[in-house]
């Protein structure tokens, strides 16, 4: 029944999980690029030369083997280099993961903040005129597309009114804050340097805005919806009842109950941001991961492709497994339904 | 009359008579309650709008002669005006022409690949539920696996490894998105199949074509309806964001994602060329929301 | 002698729907006095809830278009938002009906009943007040204390576990009882008991009922009693008022009804109580109106067995037919249809069986042979 005893399930839940994906990106890994080593060596090459990379790369070993080794190669560090780079695409994709991570973090806070209370808002004045509007507002974030808004926001906030950076992390001439976590914004603050902080905030602003309108939009409505459908519940009218304040109905009792539901939604995105980042990494410059994995990919620069397709799976699983402990925290039925 | 024809008459209305007839109702109420919304019908109007844009693209653009490649360097970069209402691009082209161009091959994509989707997605449903057991787990993996997988990189995986083209890009569209109209379908087949009134399956196995028409196919409908008309919105986005990959058509070819990638080099200069064509996008997204929205709610009036 | 608590006068609430206006209730009048314990019985869908949540004001999406909801004098219709909620709890509160649903399902009991404590009759917390009462713990222990009792004082045997327990623990029993402790918790001069123990089995109902009763009496608490039960209601009130389609058709004391059942839809509920000399009860044909397109006259005709022309086209408004004694129905003109038949039948007059007997030839007619001209 204890909250850890929970959490050490779900964990040892997530193992054959994460093997299962493991497995999977290996077959993608043999399959997709059909014959690696043609691609490696070109056409040209002959025979015993395939042979013979064939052997170096463990090619001609058992599939099982094969995929031993190559898993143990995974956890050991040891990614492959990348066709593009020229670079370990471990190091790689170090170097540009922090930048997507912040980002998408950043993205993920400000969409749930404001989704909240725009959602309650919405659910409990069903059909007036917030209802309407946060409707409409939210069809239309869902409709525009994220690297389209993203060159909209360029063109309105940075050559218009001048007001925001056009790209990148940090303008010319502002040095990174010294390494702790990676993220500039967290790092700045560490390390007092407030100038920096701001610098590194106002260039999240737009990147932000532009990568999770979408999903702000989907939340909101997720939770106004069921919102909508707390309100029916009993347990709602017998609070109402008895007298308790609306607001206190409303965020503790009912959105307790509906954001559970936009919990799993909300896990998702995380995932699919981190997935789908690369459109407004571009567009903004942005030096990501997502990015890293779009070039790769448009390169045919497998090794990268394995590498970014490994850091969104673990993301993914992650994400969910978070997911999982949130709603195990929130919903004591879930916690004490698992026996 | 006849003693045949009394007979007929007073024949009871047999279950699917009824069924039918609820049908037809409940076909009524939705359509009526779907019609008293205003932001349904508003969307209904931008897509035909946007349908007729596509279908006369040739007739109604003022240079139809730019949708293709074009050189017109004594208009080139200009601003939108009477003559060119969303203005020209760097090569002298007329966007407006470009645009409406653009709408047909935005709708072609989304009608083939939901169509495609759908036609496999609803037959591996159906086979997995009919024949059931091994089979029905087997494609239901299949169909987990790829419902897990989000589809942009789906589709730009398959486009990478195939090449860059229209035909492509819808293609592997369709690969990512016939999942869920499987499990929907397979769904279906399933709950009939537990109905007491077919309960053997030699009675299933006989009737299958017709538990098909009558049964399975009017109950997935709605919700494949919602989800499709949703589906042509999210279809344009995505191709859109593969197009300014340039992993869609290629130039010139007047897609509009390649245009927006063209113009997202002059935004400090010529920004309508980056702007139109994604307002192009959010208006036909944005109309099949409205109509998707809709539909859903006025399905669900049903419901309630 | 009696003070009247509660007075609901010509309460008429509608309804938008998909299908038109649906006038649910139509004309509602009853009384509760203080320290009674009075009953509103009538089968599902006849309104009950409706005339509930009106009283307490939950009822957003309804039209009240006429009537006075009269508590202490005052009528609550009148007053404002802020004012109404300041009642609800602390002056009138409820004993939800559901056990099972009417606990919040993440929070545990304790959490609920210290927030009832500590901020009912607000409308709306201030953050301030939130937050400086998330800083200080001193009062929770007091709140605790006081919870812990009201939950002894419903015969929860373990009260400290149960107050620490999420609903998803505790018996539909123990459920039932956990909301009437909160109901009490506050010390209301008005409960409504809305089917408590309907959700439950037999015996369980009849301990709850019990163990109501005790605490109303122990707290002279005015109780108003919604039951589709006749049975439960003679059990546990002193006034019956029974509902149909959103009228009051009938009331009494309940000796009173149980001795004289006037109106036929009570009569038909009376019959359809399984007794065990007579077996299980038949029930009334039919069923309720469609509230949008009623009976423009009396809303049962269409089901009763002694219906006449009359009752389809004039409006059988409430007639006192004995102390404290009202009916809506044609059949009491002034003298009841009983005192004249039995009036007849000592004047040795051959009229048959009386109406509301089974095999009665005259079950139409409520008149008589020797009557002459008082039927259409």
């Amino acid at each position: 029944m204890s909250y850890l005893n929970y959490v050490l399930r779900r964990a040892l839940q997530s193992i054959p999980v994460v093997f299962g994906l493991s497995m999977l990106i290996f077959v993608i890994s043999r399959v997709i690029p059909g014959d690696p080593v043609r691609l490696a060596l070109g056409p040209e090459a002959s025979k015993q030369q395939v042979q013979a990379l064939k052997a170096e790369m463990g090619l001609d070993q058992p599939i099982p083997v094969q995929y031993m080794d190559w898993l143990i190669g995974v956890v050991r560090g040891d990614w492959g280099m990348s066709l593009r780079t020229n670079n370990n695409v471990l190091s790689d994709i170090v170097a540009r993961l922090p930048a997507t991570i912040e980002l998408v973090v950043l993205t993920l806070v400000f969409a749930v903040l404001l989704a909240i209370p725009f959602g309650v808002i919405a659910g409990t004045n069903k059909d007036g005129w917030q209802d309407h509007v946060s409707r409409i507002t939210a069809l239309f974030g869902v409709s525009m597309p994220r690297f389209w808004v993203a060159i909209v926001l360029q063109i309105i906030f940075v050559v218009t009114l001048g007001l925001l950076p056009l790209s990148g992390r940090l303008s010319d001439g502002v040095e990174p804050p010294p390494d702790v976590t990676h993220f500039y914004l967290v790092d700045s603050l560490l390390a007092g340097q407030f100038g920096t902080f701001v610098d590194a905030a106002t260039h999240l602003v737009l990147p932000a805005f532009a990568l999770g309108l979408a999903t702000l939009a989907q939340v909101m409505r997720l939770i106004r919806s069921d919102m909508i459908d707390e309100q029916r519940k009993d347990y709602v009218l017998a609070a109402q009842a008895y007298g308790l304040p609306n607001n206190l109905v409303e965020y503790k009792y009912m959105l307790r109950n509906a954001f559970t539901s936009s919990l799993t939604v909300i896990g998702l995105s995380f995932g699919f941001l981190l997935g789908n980042a690369f459109l407004v990494e571009i567009v903004f410059a942005w030096p990501g991961m997502a990015r890293y994995g779009v070039e790769a990919i448009l390169y045919q620069d497998f090794n990268a492709i394995i590498g970014v397709v490994i850091v969104v799976g673990v993301g993914f699983v992650s994400a969910n497994f978070i997911v999982d402990l949130l709603y195990g925290y929130l919903d004591p039925r879930v916690r004490l339904g698992d026996q | 009359m006849n003693m045949a024809t009394e007979k007929s008459n007073t024949r009871l209305p047999s279950i699917e008579d009824t069924a039918q007839q609820e049908r037809f109702k409940q076909l009524k109420r939705t359509s009526q309650s779907f019609l008293q919304n205003t932001l349904s019908v508003v969307g209904l109007l931008m897509i035909l709008i946007l349908v007729f844009a596509a279908t006369f693209a040739p007739l109604i653009a003022p240079y139809p002669d730019d949708a293709g490649a074009g050189v017109h360097f004594d208009r080139a970069s200009q601003p939108p005006s009477l003559e060119h209402p969303m203005g020209t691009d760097t090569t002298g082209r007329d966007i407006f022409s470009r645009v409406l161009f653009g709408a047909r091959l935005s709708l072609m994509m989304g009608v083939i690949v939901l169509s495609i989707a759908i036609s496999i997605g609803v037959t591996l449903g159906l086979i997995a539920g009919y024949i059931g057991g091994k089979t029905n787990s087997v494609i239901m993996r299949i169909t987990d696996i790829f419902l897990a997988i989000p589809p942009t990189l789906l589709a730009m995986a398959v486009v990478a490894a195939t090449g860059a083209s229209l035909f492509n890009v819808m293609v592997a569209i369709a690969f990512s998105w016939w999942s869920w109209y499987a499990r929907l379908t397979q769904g279906e087949v399933l709950s009939i199949k537990e109905e007491e009134f077919i309960e053997s399956s030699q009675a299933l196995g006989s009737n299958w074509l017709r538990t098909t028409f009558k049964e399975v196919l009017p109950n997935v409908l709605s919700p494949i309806t919602v989800k499709a008309t949703l589906d042509m919105g999210f279809v344009i986005l995505v191709g859109a964001g593969l197009s300014f990959l340039g992993l869609g058509a290629q130039p010139p070819t007047p897609t509009w994602g390649a245009m927006i990638a063209q113009g997202r080099n002059y935004v400090t200069t010529f920004w309508w060329i980056a702007v139109f064509p994604g307002l192009a996008i959010s208006f036909a997204v944005l109309g099949f929301n409205f109509i998707g929205d809709g539909l859903r709610d006025a399905f669900d009036v049903e419901v309630n | 002698m009696a003070e009247t608590l509660l007075e609901v006068r010509n309460l008429h609430v509608q309804f938008d729907t998909y299908d038109g206006v649906a006038e649910v209730i139509n004309g509602v009048d009853f009384k509760l006095n203080r320290g009674e314990t009075a009953a509103l019985v009538g089968e599902t869908g006849c309104g009950k809830s409706v005339t509930v949540k009106s009283i307490m004001g939950l009822l957003p999406g309804a039209d009240i278009t006429a009537g006075e909801i009269l508590y202490k004098g005052q009528d609550l219709l009148e007053l404002s938002d802020a004012e109404r909620h300041a009642r609800r709890g602390s002056e009138i509160s409820m004993i939800m009906q559901d056990p099972m649903t009417s606990l919040n399902p993440v929070l545990t009991v304790g959490e609920q009943m210290i927030d009832v404590l500590k901020w009912q009759g607000e409308r709306r917390l201030s953050v301030t007040d939130w937050l400086r009462d998330k800083v200080s713990r001193e009062s929770d222990a007091d709140y605790r204390e006081r919870a812990i009792e009201m939950l002894a004082d419903v015969e929860i045997s373990a009260p400290e576990r149960v107050f620490s327990s999420y609903p998803v623990e505790l018996s539909g029993g123990m459920r039932q009882r956990v909301l009437i402790a909160i109901a009490l918790l506050s010390e209301p001069n008005f409960l409504i008991a809305d089917e408590p123990g309907t959700a439950l089995d037999v015996t369980t109902e009849a301990k709850v009922l019990d163990l109501l009763d005790e605490l109303v009496e122990d707290r002279n608490t005015s109780v108003l009693y919604i039951t589709h039960d006749l049975g439960v209601a003679r059990e546990v009130s002193e006034f019956i008022n029974v509902m149909y389609a959103g009228e009051i058709v009938e009331q009494a004391p309940t000796t009173e009804l149980f001795d004289n059942p006037e109106h036929p839809y009570t009569r038909g509920l009376l019959e359809s109580i399984p007794t065990l000399s007579s077996g299980i009860g038949g029930g009334i044909e039919g069923h309720l109106p469609d509230y949008t397109d009623p009976p423009t006259a009396c809303r049962f005709a269409d089901r009763c067995p002694y219906a006449e022309p009359k009752c389809s086209e004039v409006v059988p408004y409430p007639r006192k037919t004995g102390n404290d004694h009202t009916v809506s129905c044609h059949l009491f003109d002034g003298e009841t249809a009983y005192d004249r038949h039995q009036a007849l039948t000592q004047e040795n007059v051959n009229i048959g069986s009386p109406p509301w007997q089974e095999g009665s030839e005259n079950e139409t007619e409520p008149g008589v042979v020797a009557d002459g001209g008082n039927n259409k």
